[in-house]
């Protein structure tokens, strides 16, 4: 929505301000690049590029997730569940069709798994998105829930359990290249040898895939539909009477944070090589939000930032210590992860009460999160469905 | 199936619908008055149950008496462990600690957690609760113990002989699921009283249809938000040791699964209506206890999760939820 | 045929009986005018009209289609916009872009166009904005283009209330109290205002309680009490009406009789 503010144009003139975009984006890419193959050429900082792929389908998840709860307005906390429908619905097809697309595999795996995903979401949007915001958050936790139990009770023979895939002896094939790739670029630099590793394949695929997800979220929100999207978040009565359909921008928002999900959780399942309902619990849905919460709703800044703070720093202190760089004792590695999610819990009552809206926020969403009056509040919080259905809408009074 | 397999089910139903009961009250209560799901009151009964196996082995187990070298609880277990008596007393004095100490805290959690978040979105309180759960569940994990702990002594003695069964008509009926069928009812009946005949209920009541309009009529609303946050949790409590006694152990995550059925309970019975919550935990519990004798006890908690998301596409209201409308 | 046909419309809120058996009609073109004491069902009948509520009873058409069982953005659609008692604008959104979502129902670009920015798209855009800055000159507010809605005086977010139901380009334009809590040098502005929205060929259906707006503006008035049309008619016929004295008495009729006598 940046571009409606005509009247806010930079002094200096509109091209030194793309000048100056450019620049900064031709620095990040510069940035992008280049950190992880120093990374991967200096001996012993290798594992870093691998940290820095989890974080990165990290973002990519958390993106999805925050079309949902900051653009949309919608929490969701069952998100884990899209993330699960498109690791194993692109692994399982995978399997049957990899004796013929081999290293192309995984690529071909990218349409089922975005499908599986958005159509999960819509199959549980569809009727769950007129409830209240809470009630929506519980549902979708439970929706999560029974995907999980699904999983894990090796539904339709399919899943294999607790077990997980791919089965036995079976492999994910990775995709071309990542193998040539390995074998035959590698050279010798003053900081160490480098090879290009799958782990480096995989973090431009999922640098891409973020760099894609970010441009068109960017588009959406600047478009017709994100200005529905901010609209019937703020006041859904009246957007409705703008003639803002609420149900189908809400579907189109949690369909579009499954799809992503879906695509997330295929390429989780490639570069783990393997899938598991352990990967998919309550516990992860709670990370997601936690990224977005932490990182700033609705703000892409803030989301990559929360998840290399959440997602990252842990991992981070983890690797260095196994690495050996940093000194700790084994007690103290398995400490960290464990007081991780003690100190998010925490965080995200402290955020609530300080700065809901997270670290880097976006300034509309700091404005909703920080009312005015209640009278603006109680607009934001009246839901259409609540008024046409008074009938059925919940009592209040024990 | 035989007609005793399926009364055992549905009496298997009501005894895990009595907890879903308690449970459900402390959801329907904060809902009630301040439209929030308290989304860490499943973490409150979870600690009730902690509470409750520490004050049972405090006063009842001679190994930790012996443990912790202190001398004077070594008269305090000869008292509690001597008779029918001491027996009765230490039940009572297991329920009435953990009630309190977990109804504390849960006023505690109201005050520094929730109460600055009163004039915030919708999203911000329940933010804040997951987090508070979460918390409350890993320090449990740190902080005590990342296991199942067994609801027993240390020599493995459980501290309510109560699974004794006796036989009425073919069926198995043990005296744990009278004490928790009967414990329930009378604690729903209690709290029913107290909300519609005092006038500390009165005015909870009036806060839930109208916060601002009590507040006016002179309600200290503030002490009326707290006396909900200390008794839902306490009852919740109350669930957690029986929860303890009934299944024989306790674990850091143990709330989370019970803690989302006790709110679907609450909303089948209409949230926010405290006799909707008694009749949806027992409703809930006799359906979920059916389904896995009857249909899969690999998909029980699937069943009840699926009622929960039919409940609220088709009747969000509950059964016994009252129509309110908002004005446009 | 009249646009709006209203036939027996009845209305409960539970016990509650809102509106009973009410009938009217409104014809293109026309500015009508429906009063009553507070409560009486007025904005009852808009929400009944424009699909927040369903009639218990009785049915409402607009150019001959059935209004009950629409849902909001369908009546939008088919060109019925309204504004609300208590004001309802995109509170942090800019005015330009409250009016902006005003344009919802009369564009087409999906999210597809958008994440692939087609020349349809821009054009679309583009036009979006135009209309948006053509109907905050209409109501006055282009100076205010930037500045968020919740930061507009009261009498300015009305009138950006009112360019946010134009744009959404109404056949039928419903307005809820637009002149509450102006002062009369605003209420006149209000007024002159109504008149030009419809020289644009726009119906208007208002509610109102300050008499001075109703008498200079309306062609007919409609009179709501507990419920129940209790008269109808030209202002003038109105004005002497005793049962709508009747109803008002206390301070409206003060203010009905101070207005009949201004004229
Ligand atoms: N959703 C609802 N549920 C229950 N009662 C309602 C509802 N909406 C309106 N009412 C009742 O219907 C009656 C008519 O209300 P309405 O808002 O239509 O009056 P009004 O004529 O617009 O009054 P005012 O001049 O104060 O705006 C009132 O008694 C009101 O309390
Ligand atoms: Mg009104």
């Amino acid at each position: 929505m940046e571009n409606t503010a005509t009247a806010n144009k930079p002094i200096n003139g509109p091209k030194a301000a793309t000048r100056k975009k450019w620049l900064l984006y031709a620095a990040l890419a510069a940035v992008l690049i280049i950190v992880p193959v120093v990374f991967q050429a200096a001996t012993g900082l290798g594992f870093l590029v691998r940290i820095l792929v989890v974080v990165g389908i990290w973002v990519l998840l958390a993106l999805g997730l925050n079309i949902v709860v900051g653009y949309a307005g919608l929490l969701d906390l069952g998100y884990i569940a899209f993330y699960a429908m498109g690791a194993y619905a692109g692994v399982l097809l995978g399997q049957s069709v990899s004796d013929v697309l081999g290293g192309a595999t995984y690529w071909a795996m990218l349409v089922p798994a975005a499908i599986a995903g958005a159509v999960t979401g819509l199959a549980l949007g569809f009727p769950v998105l007129r409830l209240r915001g809470d009630y929506l958050a519980i549902v979708t936790l439970g929706f999560g829930e029974i995907v999980r139990i699904c999983l894990n009770n090796n539904i339709f023979g399919l899943t294999n359990g607790a077990n997980g895939l791919p089965q036995g002896s079976d492999q994910l094939i990775p995709p071309f290249g990542a193998i040539w790739l390995q074998d035959n670029v590698r050279f010798e630099t003053p900081i160490g040898q480098f090879v290009f590793s799958q782990n480096l394949f995989w973090y431009f695929i999922v640098v891409a895939l973020c760099i894609g997800a970010i441009i068109i979220i960017k588009r959406l929100d600047d478009s017709r539909l994100g200005r529905a999207w901010v609209a019937m978040r703020e006041n859904e009565v009246a957007a409705a009477a703008c003639g803002v359909n609420i149900m189908t921008q809400k579907l189109w928002a949690f369909s579009l944070g499954a799809l992503s999900g879906g695509v997330a959780g295929i390429t989780f399942a490639y570069v783990q090589q393997f899938i598991s309902p352990e990967s998919f619990t309550f516990m992860e849905s709670v990370f997601v939000v936690c990224i977005i919460v932490l990182g700033g709703m609705g703000s892409i800044p803030g989301v990559i930032v929360g998840a290399l703070l959440i997602r990252g720093i842990p991992d981070l202190i983890q690797g260095l210590a196994v690495a050996g760089v940093l000194k700790l004792p084994g007690e103290a590695i398995s400490m960290i992860t464990g007081y991780r999610f003690l100190v998010f819990g925490l965080l995200m009552v402290v955020m609530m009460a300080v700065r809901p809206q997270g670290f880097i926020p976006s300034s509309r969403r700091a404005r909703e999160l920080n009312p005015d009056d209640d009278g603006i509040l109680a607009d934001e919080d009246q839901s259409l469905w609540d008024l046409e259905h008074r009938e059925q809408s919940s009592a209040h009074n024990p | 199936m035989s007609l005793s397999y399926l009364l055992e089910q549905t009496l298997n139903g009501i005894t895990l619908g009595g907890l879903y009961a308690l449970v459900a009250l402390g959801y329907t209560l904060v809902y009630g008055i301040l439209l929030m799901i308290n989304f860490a009151h499943s973490e409150l009964f979870m600690l009730g149950g902690y509470v409750g196996l520490g004050v049972l082995k405090l006063l009842s187990d001679p190994a930790v008496a012996e443990a912790t070298g202190l001398g004077f609880l070594e008269p305090i277990q000869t008292f509690f462990l001597s008779g029918t008596f001491g027996f009765v007393m230490l039940i009572a004095v297991t329920f009435a600690v953990s009630a309190v100490v977990v109804g504390i805290l849960g006023m505690f959690i109201e005050r520094f957690a929730y109460r600055p978040l009163r004039h915030a979105p919708r999203l911000a309180p329940l933010i804040s609760a997951i987090g508070v759960s979460i918390f409350l569940q890993n320090a449990v994990l740190l902080w005590i113990d990342s296991k199942q702990l067994p609801y027993t002594r240390a020599d493995g003695s459980a501290f309510v002989q109560a699974q004794t069964a006796f036989n009425v008509g073919g069926v198995e009926v043990s005296t744990m699921q009278i004490f928790i069928i009967a414990t329930s009812l009378i604690l729903l009946a209690l709290l029913d009283t107290f909300v519609s005949k005092t006038r500390i209920g009165r005015a909870m009541r009036a806060t839930s249809q109208d916060r601002e309009a009590a507040g006016l009529m002179g309600v200290d609303i503030n002490s009326v938000i707290a006396l909900a946050f200390f008794i839902g949790p306490a009852l919740g409590a109350i669930a957690g040791v029986f929860n303890g006694m009934y299944y024989g152990s306790v674990k850091f995550n143990m709330g989370f699964i019970p803690g989302i059925k006790s709110f679907t309970a609450a909303v089948i019975g209409g949230i926010g209506n405290l006799r909707g919550a008694m009749l949806g935990g027992f409703l809930l519990g006799i359906v979920e206890s059916l389904a896995s004798g009857f249909v899969s006890n690999a998909y029980r908690d699937v069943i009840a999760f699926i009622v929960l998301i039919l409940v609220l596409i088709f009747r969000p209201g509950g059964l016994l939820g009252e129509a309110v409308a908002e004005k446009v | 045929m009249a646009l709006v046909e209203a036939n027996n419309v009845t209305m409960m809120f539970g016990g509650l009986k809102a509106l009973s058996d009410i009938s009217l009609s409104i014809d293109s073109g026309e500015i009508v005018a429906l009063i009553g004491p507070n409560g009486a069902g007025k904005t009852t009948f808009f929400n009944l009209m424009t699909g927040i509520y369903k009639p218990t009873e009785g049915s409402v058409t607009f150019n001959g289609q059935e209004l009950g069982g629409r849902k909001p953005h369908q009546i939008c659609q088919i060109g019925i916009a309204r504004t609300f008692q208590n004001i309802r604008l995109f509170a942090n959104m800019t005015t330009l872009e409250n009016v902006m979502v005003g344009r919802h129902a009369r564009t087409q670009a999906g999210p597809l166009q958008a994440i692939l920015r087609t020349p349809k798209f821009k054009r679309e855009e583009q036009h979006t904005e135009d209309e948006a800055l053509k109907w905050l000159r209409f109501v006055n507010l282009s100076d205010k283009a930037n500045d968020l809605a919740k930061n507009l005086p009261y009498g300015a977010q009305r009138r950006l209330e009112i360019g946010r139901a134009l744009a959404t380009e109404p056949k039928l334009l419903l307005l809820d109290e637009p002149a509450a809590g102006m002062n009369p040098q605003e209420s006149a502005e209000l007024t002159r205002l109504v008149g030009r929205i419809r020289d644009l060929g726009i119906t208007v259906f208002l509610i109102e309680h300050d008499m001075k707006v109703v008498m200079d503006i309306a062609d007919r008035i409609y009179v709501l009490d507990f419920g129940e049309m209790i008269a109808k008619g030209l202002p003038k016929e109105i004005q002497r009406d005793p049962k709508v004295i009747e109803a008002y008495l206390g301070k409206g009729a003060e203010a009905l009789l101070a207005a009949a006598q201004s004229e």
